[in-house]
């Protein structure tokens, strides 16, 4: 017999009795708040900063915001940067990056987290490795809770996909979460409408 | 109403006067107390050790001691909450199902059988903490507890005490955490257990408070045991003491 | 081989002030911050139910469960591999490092690993692994298990981390500052990770429905272990599988809530496909669980999220520390697992309990761990895992008090209470007793004595009560 068949036999040998498999609630509540507000406090507390009012210049944003970047790796239209996911051919090139610009399709409110996957980003270790991450959110594309956020489609498409919740941290030390760790040292998450010409992702919630 | 009383080894031994605190109270409350006189233990001290085997007599004589009542009611909720919940080592009987089901920490009794709504004749006028043991709280649920934050607060043995003339309750930090007495474990594991009872006292003494009160005398014995050697001037009550009102 | 010690392990950390008192306060911390964070959702005792009810579902399904995971798993084009035990997990893995020429590899924290003791195996064979969560690497350079399945090095201070960085890698010792040293780490962990021939993670969930591996980080280092390498190998015990990502929303709610108090971690990532250009393995581990599966009594130790909150909640825990328990899995789930792995050797575990019910209260996928704890003293007892001190103690006891008269002669023997009470409820060693605390004194009289001095004889017990009739005639109708 397979070490396969061996595990499963034994296991099937000492299931215990079968049991309904629940129904999960949406868990809806009602607020006054709006979700951009319940978005941003969220992501505050993993110290992520929310710009509520989408910069009419990026690219000038990006520049005082970063003054000392000197590598900007975008993948969204509206802005150009200095690179391209495209561009990197080694996933562990983008360390060298300073700022790397995404647009995400989802947005939760509950905990603050934008998802990204290999769609929007191409080179996956963009978000993780560049020094900062700043991350362009439709305020339209917010939904309430993590169960909502489950039915977005990435979920069941992506290669990869990540809920980012805040710069990378560590609280091993002491137990109060500190930056940086081994990921990106700030996170910022812009409410910036898609251009008009960009169209809605296939199949994602609005 | 005719009742048993438990009255716990341990208090039996060092603490007779909340044994005798709780049979005046039930008596002042109109209650008809037996006290069976063949009683030792309930086998706790075993069972807790698993040593299943070795607890199936003493449950048995507990059974054959106290079946016979309706109502059977301790000064202890580790007690009881081996008795109603834990009561494995004897054979599953009628009769040991019947105890199983009727037996009551004092507490519980007062508030949810006899409906007791004051204590006329008990005056306690001084700042006190109240401990609520483990066993009271997760396995007898006297008490809400912590760890469930959304549940609505309530607590059986305080609502008690709050009816005592003078009696003001003060709070500590971390009151439901366990003092260490565990059973056993005191002495198993008696530097931890030390530290937890070390711990639990330099919060209730945090409080300003110097009377600690509970319906469970096992974890007192074991403040009581750190307190002393620390020379700290603590006194330590069953909860029967001062709803007795002999006690001032 | 002897039991593991447990409290004489305590006892040596416990001497150590400083390091048990702010062992203490930190961990009661994420407590405290875990019950604030519950209190924010209404829904929470709700949500617990729901995710012990999937996990349970899951459980007496799992073969089934399985399978789908694999079959999604292989469609998305990741390699499958199945292992028995530790030493197949650990020789799969090396085969695919050793067919790649890796010669060393990054690795995200995965308590599986430890469980395989996988570093070792591969350290044996040629093959260097660097961990990147800050916690296993401070573990790993002071060649020490975790303490806390969260945060591997809560155990230590800050100066225990700037001594360590200090001698490891030349950093200030003076300087006990957390974000100084973790961005010491930071300097000296990124050129492994972007020079890394592999990576590897373990997983939190696998979800059947769509065949990823979860993992949930506040680093993102099995983000960086799984994309900067063009190989990875995620180690999945059996019983991380889960239905679909309905389910998996319940437990994502839960799982760092219970940890450490916040909503989410910072990555919550799912790795369902082989990154472009490049290749990925599953290893599937039993190492047991199908065997505790079979157990009645134990088999719910499998629900397990590794939250951590048994082991936050638990005052023994936070006053022994991590490693007293000698064992991978520590604290209360420890406690409940362990001897699932080697009976004799985690035979005192146990008792390194005062079964207070809290841990089962915070538990996430609501296990009744310290009913667990007390139906294990029971086995132990069954085995003939007592001490030779306790199997005479406990016999004596049942002796004693199963015996009205011996019982009331030696309680009253000339007020020698004291010499009743060693033998049934501390074996003998009164003195284990009395080193931190005052023996209570004896009363002159028992509630015993003063009764029959003070009232009326012994009570005559009334005629059976109707009730018990009732339960009687129950009774004898199911016979």
């Amino acid at each position: 017999m397979s070490v396969r068949e061996d595990i499963l036999t034994a296991i099937r040998e000492h299931h215990p009795p079968p049991r309904e498999l629940p129904e999960v609630p949406d868990f809806h509540r009602a607020t006054d708040n709006s979700l951009s507000d319940l978005f941003s406090r969220a992501l505050a507390r993993l110290d992520g900063k929310t710009v509520a009012e989408p910069p009419t210049d990026l690219q000038m944003w990006l520049t005082e915001t970063f003054p000392d970047a000197g590598r900007i790796c975008s993948a969204v239209p509206e802005l150009e940067g200095t690179v391209t996911p495209a561009e990197f051919s080694d996933w562990a090139a983008p360390a060298d990056v300073d700022v790397t610009v995404v647009r995400t399709p989802l947005g939760v409110a509950e905990t603050g987290s934008v998802l990204v996957t290999e769609k929007e980003l191409e080179v996956n270790t963009i978000v993780v490795l560049a020094q900062h991450l700043v991350v362009l959110l439709d305020p339209a594309d917010l939904v309430e809770n993590i169960h909502d956020a489950y039915h977005h489609p990435s979920f069941q498409q992506a290669a990869y996909a990540a809920l980012l919740s805040g710069p990378s941290g560590s609280a091993d030390i002491g137990g109060k979460t500190v930056h940086p760790a081994q990921g990106v040292t700030t996170l910022t998450v812009i409410l910036s409408p898609r251009p008009a010409s960009e169209a809605i992702p296939e199949g994602a919630t609005r | 109403m005719r009742v048993a009383l438990m009255v716990p080894c341990y208090v039996d031994m060092f603490y007779p006067e909340a044994g005798v605190a709780t049979l005046e109270l039930l008596e002042k409350l109109g209650v008809e107390v037996d006290y069976p006189f063949d009683q030792t233990c309930c086998g706790q001290p075993m069972a807790n050790s698993g040593a299943v085997k070795q607890a199936r007599a003493t449950e048995e004589l507990f059974v054959r001691n106290f079946a016979a009542y309706e109502h059977v009611v301790a000064p202890s909720g580790s007690c009881v909450h081996h008795i109603r919940n834990k009561f494995t080592a004897a054979a599953d009987t009628a009769e040991r199902r019947h105890v199983s089901a009727h037996v009551w920490d004092l507490p519980e009794f007062l508030c949810d059988v006899l409906k007791v709504e004051a204590f006329p004749w008990a005056e306690f006028p001084h700042e006190v903490t109240l401990h609520v043991s483990c066993s009271a709280i997760r396995g007898l649920f006297e008490q809400s507890m912590s760890e469930r934050p959304n549940d609505p607060w309530f607590s059986k043995p305080r609502s008690l005490l709050e009816k005592v003339k003078g009696v003001e309750i003060v709070d500590f930090d971390r009151p439901d955490e366990c003092c260490g007495f565990g059973g056993t474990f005191a002495v198993t594991e008696e530097a931890v257990s030390a530290a937890m009872g070390n711990d639990k006292l330099e919060r209730m003494g945090a409080s300003g408070a110097r009377y600690v009160v509970s319906a469970d005398l096992s974890c007192l014995m074991h403040l009581q045991g750190c307190a002393h050697r620390n020379r700290e001037e603590f006194q330590f009550l069953h909860l029967a003491e001062v709803l007795n009102g002999k006690v001032q | 081989m002897k039991p593991i010690d447990q409290a004489r392990n305590a006892l040596a950390f416990l001497e150590d002030d400083t390091h048990e008192h702010a062992f203490d306060q930190l961990i009661w911390g994420l407590r405290e911050r875990r019950d604030a964070a519950a209190r924010e959702v209404p829904e929470w005792e709700q949500l617990r139910t729901l995710a012990s009810e999937i996990k349970e579902h899951t459980l007496s399904n799992l073969a089934r469960y399985l399978e789908l995971f694999e079959a999604r798993a292989k469609r998305n084009g990741v390699q499958v591999h199945w292992a028995r035990d530790a030493h197949e997990h650990n020789q799969i893995v090396y085969d695919i490092l050793s067919s790649h020429n890796v010669e060393w590899l990054v690795k995200s924290k995965s308590m599986l690993t430890e469980e395989c003791d996988t570093r070792a195996f591969l350290g044996q064979r040629g093959i260097e692994v660097a961990e990147t969560d800050l916690g296993e690497r401070i573990q790993q350079l002071d060649d020490e298990p975790p303490s806390h399945i969260v945060g591997p090095a809560f155990q230590k201070t800050p100066q225990d981390v700037a001594d360590l960085f200090h001698r490891v890698y030349g950093s200030d010792p003076n300087r006990p500052d957390p974000v100084y040293l973790a961005q010491v780490m930071r300097e000296q962990t990124r050129p492994l990770i972007l020079d890394a021939q592999a990576g590897m993670t373990g997983a939190n969930f696998a979800v059947a429905e769509t065949g990823a591996v979860v993992t949930v980080t506040n680093e993102g280092n099995a983000d960086l272990s799984a994309n900067v390498p063009k190989l990875l190998i995620c180690s999945v015990g059996i019983e991380k599988v889960i239905p679909g990502v309905e389910q998996l929303a319940v437990f994502i709610r839960l799982l760092t809530r219970s940890a450490t108090g916040e909503r989410i971690t910072q990555y919550t990532s799912h790795f369902a496909a082989p990154r472009m250009g490049g290749e990925m393995h599953i290893v599937l581990v039993d190492n047991g669980r199908s065997q505790r599966l079979a157990d009645e009594r134990f088999w719910p130790s499998l629900k397990c999220i590794r939250c951590g909150a048994c082991m936050n909640t638990c005052p023994v825990y936070r006053r022994s520390g991590g490693l007293s328990y000698g064992s991978t899995y520590m604290g209360p789930i420890g406690i409940i697992t362990m001897p699932s792995v080697d009976i004799h050797r985690h035979s005192e575990l146990p008792y390194a309990s005062t079964i207070n019910g809290s841990c089962s209260n915070v538990c996430p996928v609501q296990i009744n761990i310290h009913e667990q704890i007390y139906e294990w003293r029971e086995v132990m007892g069954a085995k003939g895992e007592f001490s030779a001190t306790k199997k005479a103690a406990m016999k004596v006891a049942d002796k004693l008090l199963s015996n009205p008269r011996a019982y009331r002669v030696a309680a009253e023997a000339g007020g020698s209470a004291l010499g009743v009470l060693p033998r049934f409820a501390i074996y003998n060693r009164l003195n284990a007793w009395g080193r931190r605390r005052e023996i209570p004194s004896p009363a002159e009289e028992t509630f015993h004595q003063w009764y029959a001095r003070n009232r009326t004889g012994a009570a005559q017990p009334p005629e059976t009560p109707a009730e018990t009739t009732e339960a009687k005639a129950v009774d004898d109708e199911r016979a």
